[in-house]
This record gives C-alpha cells, sequence and structure tokens, in this order.
C-alpha cells in the first residue's frame, strides 16, 4: 500500500513498504532514469499536481469562444482583433479541449492513474487470499483498545471464548483468522479485517474512469453529427446530400447512414399570454413529424419537443431551434419565375425580429438578391422605424434591399445561405436610395424600378433546425460513469477496519479478553465500532454492561 | 400548465423578506455570540483550570481513528493549542451561550417563514421553485439554513453561525436586489424532470460546499492561532476559544466534503443526461459544464491533498476555500456574463 501515505500506522510495517516518494536521486543510468521518472509520475503528489492542472488548463475554454461550438464567432473574434488574435490561436485558445497542452495534462494524469490502479489491483488481489496481518505484541497502542473479563463460574476458557468471538465477527462482515494459543506460552488470539470494498471501490471508481474517457474517444471515432433546417412540408432524407452541415467522426464512413425519411408536417408554438413579467415568453414547441426507418418502410407519426428527441435510424433528432421561413416569389426582368418558395430567416431575438437572405441566380437578364428583415408583429414607432412587437406572427412584414448584378454563386465557392455579398452588386432598393426600401405585407407583390424583376410574398411557414447524432460511445460512458461512481460511494464511505483479539486464562479460571482496532484511511466511526464489538461479545458471554472498559481514545462520535 | 398564481407570487416575496430580515437578527445574535463569548470561554477555562489543577484539557483526540503524520503541523501545535482552549473537539454542546441560543432559536423562525416563502412560489408557479437565479438563490438559502440547523442537532457547529447566516443573508438580498424575476412558467428547454433532478441535487451539494467553506476559514485562522501559541505567543483568541481545534474542523469537513463530492458528481452526470436529452451531446464544453468540470476535479484534488503527506491540513482547507471559489464563479459570472447554452438565468435582459 505504498501510495496510502496517510494510512494510520499499521504496527509493523515491512521496510520495502516505505513510500514511493522518497526515491534517491538516481545513479543508475538510462533504466534508472526510467524507473525514477515512472515512479515520479504515479506519486500520488504528481496525481495531485497534474489534477489541480487540469482544473485550471480548463477556464480558458469558458472564457474564449470555442472552435468546434461557434466556429463562426471565432472567426469574428480573429477579424475584431488582429493584435493578439492569432498569438491566442496559436496558443489554441479557440480549441482548448482539443489543444495539444490540454491533452498532454489528461493523458499524463490518465497514465499516472493507470501506473496507480495496476499495482494497487494486485496488492489489492493479493491482500484478499491472505490472511489479516499478525497479532501486534502491544493491543493496547492502538487508537481503540479495551478489555473484557469473564468470571471464572462461566467455565469459559480462553480457547472457548476466541471460538465465540470469531462467531461474532464473522457476523458483524469481518474476514476472522483464528490463531490457536501455542505451547510456549504464546496465547490464543484472533486476527480480523473488513472493508475490503473500500480498497476495491477506489480501484473501480479510478479504473472507471478510464472507461469513461475511452467512451468518448469511441464516439468521437465513430459518431457523427449533423444540422439541417427543415420547413414546413418538407421532407429530410438522411444521406450526405441531406445535411446542412455534417461532421463526421474521425473514422466514420458515410456508407453506414441509414437512409431514412422525416417529414415536418407541423410546427406549433404556444407564448405565454398570462404572467406579465414573462409575457411572449416562449412556452412550448411541438414538431409533428412522419418518419420512415427506409424508403420502403410504412410511415409513423411521431412528435418531437425541446428535451424529447426522436429516435430513428440508430440516430437521435434534436429540436434545437426555429423560426420563420416567409414564401416569396421572384421573378427576373423576363417576368419568368426565377425563385419559389419558403425561405428561412434567422431569428435575432425573442420577438422573431429575423434576418433572412433571398438569393435568384436565375433570374434574368440579371440576377437579384434581397437582404433585409423579417418582422412577425410590425408595428412602426414615432420615427417611422418598423420593429416586431410580438412572435406570434400578427403582421407579418417584409423589409428589403435589392441588389441586381453577378451574385458569384457559379464559382463553386461555399456560400453561406445567410449572407450575400453585396461588394459587386448594384443596389437598387433601400432606405437611401430613390426607390426607396422594400416593404412586403403578406400577399403583396413589389415590381422593381426599370424592369428589372419583381418580388412577392405569398405567405409564411414555418421551419425547425434539427440536430442529428449518433455516438456509439454514449451507453459505454454511462455504464462506466456509474461504475465509477458505486466505486466512488464505496471507496468514500466503507470503513476498512482491522481488529485483533487476545484471550489468556487468569490462574484463577477467569478468562481475560484485550482488543484493539485500527482504521485504514479516514474513519470516524472507530471507537463506535470499537464499543459495538464490546457490547456483542458482553452479550455472548452474559457480562453486565459495566463491565465496559474505556477505549484509549475513547470519544469520538 | 397549471395558471400562474400573481397573488401568492406576492406573498412568496413578503415571506422572503421577512424571512430575510429574522435572519439579519440571528446574524447579529451570533455575531454577538462572537464577539462576547471569548471572554465567558476565557472565565470558564480558568475556573475550570482551577478545579482540576489541570490545564483545560479538550478531551481526547477527536475519535482518535486518524493519526496524523508526525510532521504534519497539527500534531506539533494541537497539544499546546488545546491548553487554552475550551471547545470540545467531540463538537458536544458544553457552554451555556445565551446569545447563540438567541441565534438558533431566530435561524429557526426564519427558516419556517423561508419554507413558507419557497413553498408559495413554488405553488404560485406550479412547479419546483428552482426554474431561474432568484429562485436558486432563495432555494438555495434555505437550505443552506437547514443544512446548518440539522447538524446542530448532533454537533456544536453555533460557531459558524455568523458564517452561516451571513452567507444565507448575501444570498437572500443577491436573489432581491440582482436576480429578481416575477414567477413565470418555464421555458421549453427546462421542462424537465431533469430540472427537480439535477438541479435539487445541484443546489444541496453547494449548500454542503457553503458549509464546508466557513469551516475551512475558520480552520486556517484556528491554525494559525495554534501555532502561534505553540511558538510561545500570547493567546488572544477570544471567540476563538469556542471553535475546535483546526484538526477537528479539518476532520468534520472533510466528511461533509466527501458527500458533497458525491452529490457534485451526480449534479455533473445528471446534468449531461441531461444535455443529452436536450441537446443531443452528454458533454460539449459549454461554460456551464466547463465550470462544473473545474470544481469537481479541484475537489477531486482536495481528496487526493488530504490522503497526501504534507497536504493535509492548511492546504487541504485552501483547496478547500479554491473549490467554493469555483462554485460562486460558476453561479455568478458564468451566468450572468458568458454566454452558452445554459442561458437559463431567467435575467431580464
Ligand atoms: C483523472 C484523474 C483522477 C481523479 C478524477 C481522481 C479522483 C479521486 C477521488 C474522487 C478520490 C476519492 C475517493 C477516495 O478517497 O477513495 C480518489 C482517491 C484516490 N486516488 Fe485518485 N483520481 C485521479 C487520479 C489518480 C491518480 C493518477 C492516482 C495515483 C497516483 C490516484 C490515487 C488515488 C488514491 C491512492 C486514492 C485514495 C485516497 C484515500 O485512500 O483517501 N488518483 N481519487
Amino acid at each position: 500500500m505504498s501510495l496510502k501515505t496517510q494510512n494510520s500506522k499499521t504496527p509493523k510495517k515491512p521496510k520495502k513498504q516505505r513510500t514511493r516518494n522518497d526515491v534517491a536521486l538516481p545513479v543508475l543510468g538510462f533504466l534508472g532514469m526510467l524507473r525514477w521518472a515512472w515512479t515520479q509520475l504515479t506519486s500520488m503528489k504528481t496525481a495531485l499536481f497534474l489534477l489541480l492542472l487540469l482544473a485550471v488548463a480548463a477556464v480558458p475554454g469558458s472564457l474564449f469562444k470555442q472552435r468546434p461550438v461557434d466556429p463562426a464567432a471565432v472567426t469574428q473574434y480573429l477579424k475584431d482583433h488582429p493584435d493578439y488574435g492569432p498569438i491566442l490561436d496559436k496558443l489554441q485558445m479557440f480549441d482548448v479541449y482539443s489543444s495539444v497542452w490540454f491533452s498532454a495534462i489528461y493523458l499524463l494524469l490518465f497514465i499516472s492513474l493507470i501506473g496507480c490502479v495496476i499495482p494497487r489491483a494486485i496488492a489489492h488481489w493479493k491482500a484478499w487470499r491472505s490472511k489479516p496481518p499478525r497479532t501486534p505484541a502491544r493491543l493496547s497502542r492502538l487508537p481503540v483498545y479495551g478489555t473484557l473479563v469473564v468470571p471464572a463460574e462461566e467455565g469459559l476458557g480462553a480457547e472457548e471464548a476466541s471460538k465465540q468471538a470469531a462467531g461474532v465477527l464473522k457476523k458483524r462482515g469481518y474476514r476472522v483468522d483464528l490463531r490457536p494459543g501455542g505451547e510456549k506460552a504464546a496465547l490464543a488470539s484472533i486476527g480480523a479485517e473488513r472493508g475490503y470494498l473500500r480498497e476495491l471501490g477506489n480501484l473501480c471508481f479510478h479504473s472507471g474512469l478510464v472507461g469513461v474517457l475511452v467512451s468518448v474517444a469511441i464516439g468521437g471515432l465513430f459518431g457523427y453529427s449533423g444540422q439541417r433546417t427543415l420547413v414546413e412540408g418538407e421532407t429530410f432524407v438522411n444521406t450526405l446530400v441531406g445535411y446542412d452541415q455534417f461532421n463526421p467522426g474521425t473514422d466514420f464512413q458515410s456508407s453506414w447512414l441509414q437512409p431514412y425519411s422525416i417529414q415536418l408536417d407541423k410546427f406549433d408554438v404556444r407564448y405565454d399570454r398570462e404572467s406579465p413579467g414573462h409575457f411572449g415568453q416562449p412556452l412550448d414547441f411541438t414538431a409533428s413529424l412522419t418518419t420512415k426507418d427506409s424508403p420502403g418502410s410504412e410511415a409513423k407519426q411521431q412528435t418531437l419537443k425541446v428535451n424529447d428527441p426522436v429516435n430513428v435510424g440508430g440516430t437521435s433528432v434534436y429540436l434545437v431551434g426555429n423560426g420563420y421561413a416567409p414564401v416569396v416569389t421572384v421573378r427576373g426582368g423576363d417576368g419568368k419565375i426565377a425563385f419559389q418558395g419558403p425561405i428561412p430567416s434567422l431569428p435575432t431575438d425573442s420577438v422573431y425580429t429575423s434576418t433572412l437572405v433571398i438569393k435568384a441566380p436565375d433570374a434574368k437578364p440579371a440576377q437579384l438578391g434581397f437582404v433585409g428583415f423579417f418582422l412577425p408583429a410590425s408595428v412602426k414607432d414615432s420615427s417611422g422605424v418598423a420593429y416586431s412587437a410580438d412572435p406570434d406572427p400578427l403582421n407579418p412584414e417584409l423589409n428589403l434591399n435589392s441588389y441586381v448584378g453577378d451574385l458569384g454563386l457559379d464559382k463553386g465557392a461555399p456560400q453561406n445561405v445567410f449572407a450575400l455579398d453585396v461588394s459587386k452588386l448594384t443596389q437598387v432598393n433601400g432606405r437611401d436610395k430613390p426607390a426607396g426600401g422594400i416593404v412586403l405585407d403578406a400577399g403583396q407583390t413589389y415590381t422593381l424600378p426599370n424592369g428589372q424583376g419583381s418580388i412577392s410574398f405569398d405567405g409564411l411557414k414555418r421551419y425547425v433546425a434539427l440536430d442529428i447524432h449518433h455516438n456509439p460511445g454514449q451507453v459505454w460512458a454511462l455504464g462506466f460513469g456509474v461504475f465509477s461512481l458505486a466505486g466512488l460511494i464505496a471507496s468514500l464511505f466503507v470503513p476498512r477496519r482491522r481488529l485483533w483479539l487476545r484471550f489468556g486464562d487468569h490462574e484463577d479460571g477467569r478468562t481475560m479478553i484485550e482488543y484493539g482496532l485500527l482504521a485504514r484511511g479516514e474513519d470516524h466511526g472507530l471507537a463506535a465500532e470499537g464499543r459495538a464489538i464490546h457490547s456483542a461479545l458482553s452479550k455472548v458471554w452474559g457480562l453486565e454492561a459495566e463491565n465496559r472498559t474505556q477505549s484509549t481514545s475513547g470519544k469520538g462520535s | 400548465m397549471l395558471p400562474i398564481n400573481q397573488t401568492l407570487g406576492e406573498y412568496s416575496e413578503l415571506f422572503m423578506l421577512l424571512a430575510a430580515g429574522t435572519y439579519v437578527v440571528a446574524f447579529l445574535a451570533f455575531a454577538w455570540d462572537m464577539a462576547t463569548s471569548g471572554k465567558t470561554a476565557q472565565r470558564d477555562a480558568s475556573l475550570l483550570a482551577e478545579k482540576q489543577k489541570v490545564p483545560a484539557m479538550a478531551g481526547a483526540d477527536d475519535g482518535g481513528s486518524r493519526v496524523p503524520p508526525s510532521s504534519s503541523s497539527h500534531s506539533a501545535t494541537s497539544r499546546a493549542a488545546r491548553v487554552s482552549e475550551v471547545a470540545d473537539s467531540s463538537l458536544a454542546y458544553t457552554t451555556r451561550r445565551a446569545a447563540a441560543r438567541v441565534g438558533v432559536a431566530l435561524s429557526i423562525l426564519g427558516l419556517l417563514i423561508h419554507a413558507a416563502g419557497v413553498v408559495t412560489r413554488g405553488v404560485a408557479a406550479g412547479r419546483v421553485p428552482w426554474g431561474n437565479m432568484y429562485e436558486f438563490c432563495t432555494t438555495g438559502a434555505f437550505l443552506v439554513v437547514a443544512v446548518f440547523l440539522i447538524t446542530l442537532i448532533k454537533r456544536d457547529l453555533r460557531f459558524l453561525g455568523t458564517f452561516v447566516l451571513g452567507l444565507a443573508v448575501v444570498m437572500m438580498v443577491a436573489a432581491a436586489v440582482a436576480f429578481w424575476t416575477p414567477v413565470g412558467h418555464l421555458v421549453p428547454a427546462l421542462q424537465s424532470y431533469w430540472l427537480v433532478i439535477h438541479v435539487s441535487i445541484a443546489v444541496l451539494s453547494s449548500a454542503l460546499f457553503t458549509l464546508t467553506f466557513s469551516m475551512g476559514v475558520l480552520q486556517l485562522i484556528q491554525s494559525r492561532r495554534e501555532a502561534k501559541i505553540a511558538a510561545g505567543g500570547e493567546d488572544r483568541g477570544g471567540f476563538l476559544r469556542l471553535v475546535p481545534s483546526a484538526l477537528t474542523l479539518e476532520t468534520l469537513s472533510y466528511r461533509i466534503n466527501t458527500i458533497a463530492f458525491v452529490g457534485w458528481t451526480l449534479t455533473v452526470m445528471f446534468g449531461s443526461i441531461w444535455a443529452e436529452k436536450a441537446w443531443g451531446r452528454f458533454w460539449g464544453w459549454d461554460p456551464k459544464e466547463v465550470w462544473s468540470f473545474v470544481i469537481w476535479v479541484v475537489y477531486a484534488a482536495y481528496l487526493h491533498a488530504r490522503a497526501t503527506r504534507g497536504w493535509t491540513g492548511t492546504r487541504a482547507a485552501w483547496l478547500s476555500i479554491v473549490g467554493y471559489a469555483c462554485v460562486i464563479v460558476n453561479f455568478t459570472v458564468v451566468n450572468v456574463y458568458f454566454s452558452g447554452l445554459h442561458s437559463y438565468a431567467g435575467l431580464p435582459t
């Protein structure tokens, strides 16, 4: 038990069980060096140091936006801080949890942990199979000590007493080793120990942590996640092209995708209309879906809610966002329909003031683009600026600027559907243009000046943002987590105790018994255990309660 | 969804106000006890010393189970410290302290009113009363005082009264001033039974950490005093005579911290199960998750420190205090300033 530096002293500690920490400086060459490094790494002090380091190293991840969580914010940050942004980026401050330094700390910690657990497991295995340690010469030196005297008329005798005591201890969960008295005046004694579960728990806890880490790694290797916005009436099919964004695990193969489909039939939202402080706060989001496990299988009706994912085709589908998708028709200068359909808009606040971008690359003779706002409940303030007063579509309105020119969509460069690069376009409509901005209520159409085309606001739909996840490591992580937790509870709350009793026959026929207890590790209930043993034995031998003797430090709980 | 009962909500706020007021008076009573009982303790000590012709002994070691490493600062100083110390290390009730009694009585009264406040808030909203920061704060303060009073049944921890009631008052004031939110329904993200499980355990563990934090601070002060006495300095302990030895404080706060650590482990685990349900991933390094992890690791380090030679005593106490500081950061700074998925602070924007 070399690592348990703070244990109560075992009466006689063999030399080789000295603490590992006091290793002399190496003069042993390379192998000696390695050995020394290993002992250092697996020492308790190192574990403590690495743990503290891990805590400190985790903090920057909450101070800076992280790439895996919010890549756009990181890009923006780098734009806003050209001076020290790149330095922070070099230091991996935007990828803390996959950074070299963070990984180094936790890998070292886990190596140290494994180096810690294996020798302890071996030692514990041996302890489990061997007998409790031999009886110390002077029990009175143990932290809890007491004596019992059985009167002569009971005619008990040391031998018989020790057998009965062994029975009592076994009932209390002790492992008992009966040591009969020898010829050379050696007295009969009992060595007993309980609480092996404490150390086992500790081992389970630490190895369970390794299991959690491995499970997380498995999820990262073989899992995937993706996002998709789905407008009412649309259908998503689980193939690579079906996703707006797809993040595969390192070893993921797209052939593993099961081609199930999800159709969004309806999306219902309910807002708080009664409490003054929370008026307009959302109360419920419900998406009604029709799913098919494969193209040929039968359709199923399912409801998707926040906090309540739908499981289909080995994946879980989550409702992570929603918004309005105004349905528009854009016609080119030639009068032909260049675009028709719903345009998902990005909500920017709690009343769904949303931004949207409409691109009509098919418009002839020139391509058309629109950028602007969608307001579900448009109201004008005193200076005539429109804003949304409510999240429900009480007075839906589009406020748009229009652009003419080459939208740059054919170049093949990936384009953000929510952004339009207007630098090479000619603006036609806008507040500061002679034609003014475009304001469209539902059902209205606006014709661009000089016969460049038109746009109409035909109707309104809602859309949902779906997250789709497949994580094969997840169940394992949970399993190991629970395993770890059980180990932790055992290792913290099961007391490990050693107990010895010695039995002697007095010349006058009385049977004399002394006992001593020792705790291994933290144990506030040792004195109480001493009292409990005392009264259990007293009961067996029919002794009076006042026969009780004090323990050396008999206070305590 | 049950309708909101505004009238009941207003009653709840009235109860909270009354409870906070009662706590203030209880706090003053404990402070008075702290300021005056040092003298009583001194008098009792000299009386006792005369009677026994032995310096007032604090009784034997606590339970005798833990044999401190001989190199530790405790064993060197604690004997000397005990000479002038009255507090019993078994934390049994010994001296009569009128002011402290008043403090306890007022705390109980405050707690009853507070309970009414918490319950009416819950009934008014038709759900558990921990759905936003105002509610975490008021329910958390309730648990802090409740846990403290429950421990008092078995142990004389009245010396902690000033700290605990002081913290409770701070929490109540913060709730009313900084985090006030009218009664309302939960946003969809919070409508889950995991809210009941996850948050209640988090608040309970935090209440326990609050206790051990107070004990850690006292332990540091006490061990300085012990070191001074051991070095032959004059004992100007005053109130500290009523506080058990640094070693006793350390042992007890370790016991509480082990329970709180298991609680926090459960908090993190339930939180990640909920995160999986709500956001599709069980761990994503959201600021709240980061800080929960940091807290967990700091307290794990604390447990390791207690098992490492040279790291028990004062250093362990510091780790426990740092851990609590992280709990506070997690609750205040992270909720208010860091935007993340956990934007459930419910603060008016
Ligand atoms: C991921 C890193 C680690 C974590 C989160 C962790 C956590 C914990 C926790 C919570 C305990 C308390 C349970 C108890 O007291 O029995 C504990 C105990 C212990 N840990 Fe670790 N540990 C880690 C790494 C290590 C390493 C690397 C070592 C070896 C050097 C180690 C050795 C021990 C030992 C010996 C105990 C028992 C202390 C005692 O008996 O009081 N741990 N650990």
